[in-house]
């Protein structure tokens, strides 16, 4: 299939610091990518490249097709942006906001397409039903970030960005906020670049991941695959006759068959832990930010 | 449907729906009041006195020639500033987002302020004509010249509020900047006083700018004919009143476009974060 997005040896300089080195990846429809690194590490700029709001310095960039910097308005249509939140249209009501927004995306429909997203039922995805008539000044924080996916979203975009669009949510709106993410790339197939800082997001939302560390993607794959290149070895924890134990074991499985063989029922509390995306991630920013970088790569079978 | 002329129909309903929003909201809704009342309450101060060489009040004159002035406060500083105060705010970069944006985004700012001018114009003139004799605003020629003048005027000063308030890096910055252009500009632009008075130099810096044609437009509308003699070559100028807020305009809308397309292109997330930023620091 062809690919939404493909990014090859992109390269950023301001002045003379190199922010990004050689940038490398790709991304197919429906997917969800999760950008993820330290602060600094060139996640914001990357995606502000390839939503044609920043020029690169070097490197070749197809989004949807086309080179941001010369995306043009049809172009436009097709992605979407779901900027960090501000304080923008604080007198405008949230219904009247997204259905005057939506009004410009009315001549990129398609026959696939249907532009923009019909206002009522966009409001009752991001949930501000009971909240469509306030103005957009009065909405609390969580509420004011769900307006700003819905802004995004209105025009239907076949490629998504999202810069950290979870900061600042509480568990509830955190779990709504993934639901909608994955109608979007189940349902509509629509591709999503998001940028987090939290893993436990990434390893949820998204079928791959990048990590960015010093401007060089330093790995990429699911999650599960990261974890299992990075720490092949599980963690298993267990008590036998009021004594508690720990074993790293490379193959966990066999570890415990052999452990009930030898001591059968008297093994209790049986825990086995994979090391997860967060040990990877740790792992691997270590290994970056220390050693010379390389690249790992988990190519899915 | 064309793309560019369905964002322009969606600015123009833009332009609407922020126009009711300041006349809905009561801090924009006291500080327009605020203004004309304070002018009001100027030029009842000066309601006795009389233009020099003249029976006539130069309460009423000052009261005609601030229409004038209004349309550069609207058009030039309040534009300006708006457009620094939502480069800061993220506006402008949500309407970068959005296909044709930026073309309804202007749009709606135009159709914005015409209708601030023409209200804050409607309420002077209303308020006027119950404090102050001596308005000739009973011909249709008097409304056909102000209208024109309006008209003109705005085209003449929103490219280049739009212009001015995307040179300015931030709000804080462009305060005092406003203040001073329209303090400066108003005392020799014959706004308060004859320019006639003044000594000739300032009268030829006052005529090179728009406001003081636009306070001679608004006069030569709204006053009795025979208060022409005190004006700089005892006439109304009309042909020289329109072709000063031409050039202006003109100038405006081929200089616009280009500095804002300059302005747009440098605005990215992290850009108005950093600003932000800044501005909380206090910096």
């Amino acid at each position: 299939m062809e690919d939404v997005l493909d990014v090859r040896d992109l390269r950023m300089r301001y002045g003379k610091t190199d922010v990004l080195n050689g940038v490398s990846f790709a991304a197919r429809r429906g997917e969800v990518l999760a950008l993820l690194g330290p602060n600094g590490a060139g996640k914001t700029t990357t995606i502000e490249i390839l939503e044609g709001f920043r020029m690169r310095s070097a490197g070749e960039v197809s989004v949807l097709g086309a080179d941001p910097v010369h995306g043009g308005e049809a172009w436009r249509a097709r992605t979407g942006v779901v900027l960090q939140s501000w304080r923008d249209h604080a007198k405008w009501q949230v219904r009247e906001l997204l259905a005057h927004l939506g009004r410009y995306y009315a001549p990129y429909s398609t026959p696939s397409v249907t532009r923009p997203w019909d206002v009522d039922d966009l409001i009752e995805t991001v949930g501000l039903t009971p909240h469509a008539r306030k103005r957009v000044r009065n909405l609390s924080g969580g509420q004011r970030r769900r307006l700003d996916v819905a802004i995004g979203i209105v025009g239907r975009p076949e490629l998504l960005f999202l810069d950290e669009p979870t900061a600042g949510f509480d568990p509830e709106a955190r779990r709504d906020f993934h639901d909608v993410v994955h109608r979007l790339a189940d349902r509509e197939q629509t591709t999503i670049l998001l940028t987090t800082h939290d893993l436990d997001e990434a390893e949820r939302l998204a079928d791959r991941i990048l990590i960015l560390v010093g401007g060089t993607i330093i790995a990429d794959g699911s999650a599960d695959e990261l974890a299992r290149a990075m720490s092949g070895q599980s963690e298993v924890r267990w008590s036998r006759d009021g004594q508690r134990f720990v074993h790293a074991a490379d193959d966990a499985t066999a570890f415990a068959r052999d452990l009930f063989r030898r001591y059968g029922a008297s093994v209790e509390d049986l825990e086995v832990r994979r090391a997860g995306l967060e040990d990877a991630y740790m792992a691997l920013v270590r290994q970056a930010e220390h050693g010379a970088p390389r690249r790992l790569r988990a190519v899915a079978a | 449907m064309n793309p560019a002329l369905v964002a322009a129909r969606a600015g123009l309903s833009r332009g609407w729906i922020e126009f009711k929003q300041t006349l809905t909201t009561p801090g924009d809704l006291v500080a327009i009041l605020i203004t004309t009342g304070g002018f009001l309450a100027a030029m009842i101060w000066t309601r006795h006195t009389h233009v020099p060489g003249t029976h006539f009040s130069l309460g009423t004159t000052m009261l005609i020639s601030v229409l004038g002035l209004n349309v550069v406060v609207y058009g030039v500083v309040t534009m300006g500033d708006l457009l620094v105060a939502e480069r800061e705010d993220g506006t402008l970069l949500r309407a970068k987002a959005i296909p044709n944006g930026m073309l309804g985004y202007l749009l709606g700012k135009v159709v914005n302020f015409s209708g601030q001018v023409a209200f804050a114009v409607a309420i002077t003139l209303c308020a006027g004509a119950f404090l102050f004799t001596g308005l000739s605003i009973g011909g249709p020629g008097s409304w056909l010249t102000l209208a024109w003048v309006l008209v003109l005027g705005l085209l003449a000063t929103l490219p280049l509020g739009a212009v001015l308030g995307s040179l300015f890096p931030s709000q804080r910055s462009a305060g005092p900047c406003w203040l001073l252009l329209l303090g400066g500009l108003a005392a020799i632009s014959g706004i308060f006083y004859p320019i006639t008075h003044l000594p000739t130099v300032l009268q030829w810096t006052g005529q090179a700018f728009p406001m003081y044609w636009l306070g001679l437009g608004m006069r030569s509308a709204l006053l009795p004919n025979a208060m022409a003699a005190v004006e700089v070559g005892h006439s109304w100028r009309h042909l020289a009143t329109f072709g000063v807020l031409s050039a202006w305009a003109v100038s405006g809308l081929v200089l616009a476009p280009v500095v804002l397309r300059r302005m747009a292109r440098r605005e990215s997330g992290s850009t108005v974060a950093a600003r932000r930023e800044k501005a909380t620091r206090g910096v």
